[in-house]
């Protein structure tokens, strides 16, 4: 009898523990900026909603990521949904049979089709990951000094041109932080921030893509003079500048102009002591239309192999929500959720940011759909080229002929 | 009775000599089994993989169940010649070169004056500066990218401060932005953090010389420096050769230190690529280049191929000519 | 005359010995300097230590809030410290089979174990992934630990077979005479004579273990597995860097080294000094 009872109460533990730990979803992802956001708003806020679900939000450092998840979706012990890197890198996981297919899940229907784009196959008949966020680019400005030196808002390439000649000749701020020692910030912030007004946004970019705009069409080589100005009016000793020395040297109020991703309103809310708001890319002289990125920056998808799927569709259908949308917009604000729910965003550089889509058209970064599969990828030939023009070394029409040529090897439209 | 019993510990003797040793094998078994698993086997299978191609998509091969296919030395041609492949082969080549002869030409040489000086008889304080010169050799390489590129940074403004103390403020440059600079400062850290280890392994081989040679020297009327080229050096030669090949191994595998500073990118433009980073980068893959695990076979079977050549070279060529002393 | 000349010859050595001496000290008192200021003071005054004004703890508490720092902590000391133990067994092991018994191949095998210390194992990253990746040891301690013992073995061999040739013949033979079988002779006698020499190999392996950057991130760079030379990189986000708390954890990544340090560093260079290089 004692025996049956010792048993049955082993049994019974057992199962319970089992249970528990059946119910733990665990993210893949490398945010880990956002790390306390999800573990102090996100998560408890489903779990509200869903108490019996245990969910766990796990980083690895960013740069590590995608070969990371990779090697431990191979080797089978990875969470249950994994932070979607953009197209390819999440494409091949897809190929691989490691992501989940999610046609079908609840709540995609919220998405408009460009969003989706970043994590479907290339003829759109399967989608992989849910869609979270996107970012957009523009200057950050200190709002003391443009008071103290009386600078106005630039619209155009000559008027930002004339602005940081005037930050400059004062002689006691940088007029842009930016340096160009972490290639993809140069490239990102500048070439992807004032690029769409170049090449017309969605226009060009797909232009790119069926071959009929190359890189060295006199509009890229524009953009990439202006850009070659950029490192007049950079600090001293830029080309040793990394990126976080940028974000630095803005926010200790010692430059005027910081070229951002949106991403940075949380951070700079938390370090800068003065007020600063955000004004979008400056066009070519004598544009009229403007183009802002809305670049789909981050997805979630579902681990193919994963023990707890249908604890975890349960959250990615949460994750399609406007209360997951207006919670994730207000705690980590430069991040915009992808779908169609209008939203309340308290942030004013976030709404800044937002109200710029209502005069402007909107595109990604062109060097990611389709064509960065080459080795070696679009992107990092960009990253290259651009650095190299601010920095002098090459001019901007050989910049445009590498640029060109690293398509022309692999991709047919280009050859 | 005398032979019976001498023939009797015989026949133990023999089949004691008989019995297996099993204890051999089991005291080698352990080291030896995880060495050759983990080891030598991937080594090879490393190489056996480099005659592969993959499909970086992961998408498989054209009508195989496989997303690999057999192509023989096709890596090796496209890493040598292809001029998408080679110019960063034959660049991170060039760099690791370079990388290592600062290394010989420096840190060997103010590893042995240091070593010199304090292996001189009545100098105080010797424990001392062993100590806190070995120091940085003991710090993880990671801590020392990191601390080095603050100290570096134009923000932080350490070196104009130090170069404005002899008015030479002008000379400041972003050094680790420019192509050319870039690389010979990063070797200079490498050197500042390993010092020590050439330092301890020439100190010991001085301390070995006998103090009867060293005594007749003097009686002899040598000086200190005709003392330490004639006598010390040609003795401590062996040594010297150990410190250079064990210098170029671990050159030819650096990586932590590009990683801290320069990121993958190794940047400016790849000037600080070695042939550690471009192996990584080839075989992960980085930020949105998709990573090719088969020509990443290649990049270190390469490199393999690179640090056996100097091996044996210094084997055979070398160790073999050199003159050992033994007292 | 003679120790007129000695005394000026010691000066200049003490002159280059100190200049040199400063020159490593320097990036060190400016990192852990730096880790007690606000990070206003960091960036504008970074030479001066801190005053009353700029003096700070806010970069440690941000590290010690952040719970992982102490596991990532927990997993190099548990990683360091097997490894150590299963070099140091199956490592002493080997040296003893290779330099007591005569068997055939016994050159050839110390050869071969010998070749890993000029080889870097790094470049069989790609099959040692794959390999451990089928037998589900991605992202684990053990997996790690694996790969640092076959790493570590090759030198432990070496220096520890110079060694055991060294032990007096006679005290074998009277062991054996004695009636003492292999093992018992190997665990209760030779063992403990090797103190020393098992003390290098110690901070030969430990060392690079404890710094290692490379196993760590290619083998589990995540799922709380991290160790203390990887996960101090956290503070530096994706798009966020905490700089005091990278300041705080950097210095704090250096106490264990220089505690270790100090512990061995006489013992380490008495080791070096008696004979392993030879």
């Amino acid at each position: 009898m004692k025996k049956l009872l010792s048993i049955t109460l082993l049994f019974s533990f057992l199962f319970s523990i089992g249970n528990a730990l059946a119910g733990t979803v665990i993210i893949e992802s490398w945010r880990n900026d956002d790390a306390d956001a999800w573990n102090d708003k996100i998560i408890p806020a489903f779990n509200a909603k869903h108490p019996n679900i245990k969910v766990v939000f796990q980083t690895t450092i960013p740069n590590q990521y995608a070969a990371s998840v990779s090697a431990k979706l191979e080797g089978g012990n990875a969470g249950d949904l994994i932070t979607c890197i953009p197209f390819d890198q999440s494409l091949k996981l897809f190929n691989r049979g490691w992501l989940a297919s999610l046609n079908g899940l609840n709540g995609l229907e919220n998405y408009p089709q460009v969003a989706k784009d970043a994590w479907s196959t290339d003829d759109q008949s399967d989608i992989f990951c849910v869609p979270m966020a996107s970012v957009s680019h523009g200057f950050m400005y200190n709002k003391d000094i443009f008071k103290e030196l009386g600078l106005s808002i630039p619209k155009t390439e000559s008027e930002f041109f004339s602005v940081l000649e005037k930050i400059k000749s004062d002689g006691n701020y940088t007029p842009l932080a930016i340096g160009t020692a972490d290639t993809w910030a140069i490239s990102t912030m500048g070439f992807q921030n004032i690029g769409p007004n170049y090449w017309q946004g969605e226009k060009g970019r797909k232009g790119i893509i069926s071959g009929d705009e190359k890189f060295t069409d006199s509009h890229y080589i524009e953009l990439l003079k202006s850009l070659a100005k950029w490192g007049d009016y950079m600090a001293t000793g830029y080309q040793a500048q990394t990126y976080p020395d940028s974000q630095n040297l803005f926010t200790l109020g010692d430059a005027a102009i910081y070229p951002t991703g949106s991403w940075e309103i949380f951070t700079f809310s938390q370090n800068a002591d003065f007020e600063f708001s955000a004004f979008p890319p400056y066009k070519p002289d004598g544009q009229s239309e403007c183009f802002v990125d809305d670049h789909t920056d981050i997805g979630i998808g579902l681990n193919a192999a994963s023990k707890n799927a249908e604890e975890s569709k349960i959250f990615l259908e949460w994750l399609t929500s406007a209360e997951f949308a207006e919670i994730f917009a207000n705690e980590v604000p430069g991040f915009f959720p992808l779908h169609t729910h209008s939203i309340n965003v308290n942030d004013p550089v976030a709404k800044e940011f937002i109200s710029w889509k209502d005069d402007c058209a909107t595109t990604i970064r062109n060097s990611v759909h389709i064509v960065g599969r080459g080795e070696p990828n679009l992107e990092s030939v960009l990253w290259e080229v651009v650095s190299g023009v601010v920095n002098g070394t090459i001019t901007a029409e050989e910049a445009g002929a590498k640029a060109e040529a690293s398509l022309a090897n692999w991709y047919a439209p280009h050859q | 009775m005398r032979r019976s019993v001498s023939s009797h510990i015989n026949k133990i003797i023999f089949k004691m000599k008989k019995k297996f040793p099993y204890h051999i094998l089991v005291f080698l078994f352990p080291a030896c089994f995880i060495y050759t698993v983990f080891m030598i086997f991937p080594l090879f299978d490393t190489i056996r993989i480099s005659l592969y191609t993959q499909n970086l998509m992961g998408e498989n091969m054209d009508n195989s169940s496989n997303i690999r296919a057999f192509i023989g030395f096709r890596n090796y041609y496209d890493l040598f010649f292809n001029e998408n492949w080679s110019w960063h082969f034959w660049n991170a080549l060039k760099n690791n070169t370079y990388f290592f002869l600062l290394h010989v030409s420096i840190q060997t040489p103010i590893g042995l004056l240091i070593a010199a000086f304090l292996s001189s008889r009545n100098l105080r304080f010797k424990h001392t500066y062993r100590t806190l010169i070995f120091l940085p050799a003991m710090m993880s390489i990671v801590i020392v990218g990191y601390l080095f590129n603050l100290i570096l940074s134009n923000l932080w403004g350490i070196p104009q401060t130090i170069l404005g103390v002899v008015g030479l403020e002008h000379l400041y440059q972003p050094w680790l932005g420019l192509k050319g600079p870039a690389l010979i400062t990063i070797s200079l850290i490498s050197i500042w953090q390993f010092v020590g280890i050439p330092m301890m392994l020439f100190y010991a081989a001085l301390l070995n010389i006998p103090d009867e040679i060293l005594d007749a020297a003097k009686i002899d009327g040598s000086g200190p420096m005709s003392t330490f080229w004639l006598i010390k050096f040609p003795l401590i030669l062996p040594t010297v050769g150990l410190m250079v090949i064990l210098t170029y191994v671990g050159n030819y595998n650096a990586f932590d230190l590009i990683f801290a500073m320069k990121s993958l990118y190794a940047g400016p433009e790849y000037s600080t690529d070695l042939m550690g980073t471009f192996f990584y980068r080839t075989f992960f893959g980085f930020q949105m280049q998709l990573g090719n695990p088969t020509m990443g076979a290649t990049v270190a079977s390469t490199t393999f191929g690179i640090i056996l050549l100097g091996v044996l070279v210094y084997l055979f060529a070398f160790q073999q000519r050199i003159t050992r002393y033994q007292y | 005359m003679q120790n007129i000349k000695d005394k000026y010859n010691h000066l200049i050595m003490h002159i280059v010995l100190i200049s040199y001496t400063l020159i490593c000290l320097f990036p060190v008192y400016l990192l852990v300097n730096n880790s007690f200021k606000k990070r206003r003071a960091i960036f504008k005054e970074p030479l001066s230590l801190p005053t009353e004004e700029t003096f700070s703890l806010v970069g440690f508490t941000k590290m010690f809030s952040r719970v992982d720092f102490t596991i990532y902590f927990y997993n190099s000391t548990f990683v360091t410290l097997i490894t150590l133990f299963l070099v140091l067994l199956f490592g002493a092991m080997a040296a003893w089979a290779l330099s007591e018994y005569k068997f055939r191949g016994n050159t050839m095998l110390g050869l071969y174990l010998a070749f890993g210390i000029m080889l870097p194992i790094k470049l069989g990253t790609v099959s040692i992934l794959q390999l451990l990746s089928s037998m589900n040891l991605v992202n684990t301690l053990t997996g790690l630990v694996i790969v640092y013992t076959a790493q570590s073995l090759p030198l432990a061999i070496w220096i520890l077979t110079e060694f055991m040739k060294q032990v007096n013949q006679e005290l074998k033979e009277a062991a054996r005479c004695d009636g003492v079988n292999e093992y018992q002779l190997f665990f209760y006698i030779i063992l403990p004579l090797m103190r020393p020499p098992l003390a290098t190999v110690a901070v030969f392996t430990m060392v690079p273990v404890w710094n290692d950057l490379w196993w760590p991130l290619v083998l589990a760079p995540s799922g709380g597995k991290q160790t203390v030379i990887l996960g101090m990189q956290q503070y530096i986000g994706q798009y966020v860097t905490n700089w005091n708390a990278v300041f705080a954890s950097l210095s704090t990544a250096l106490v264990p080294i220089i505690i270790f340090y100090i512990i061995f560093s006489r013992q380490l260079i008495r080791s070096i000094t008696s004979g392993a290089v030879k």
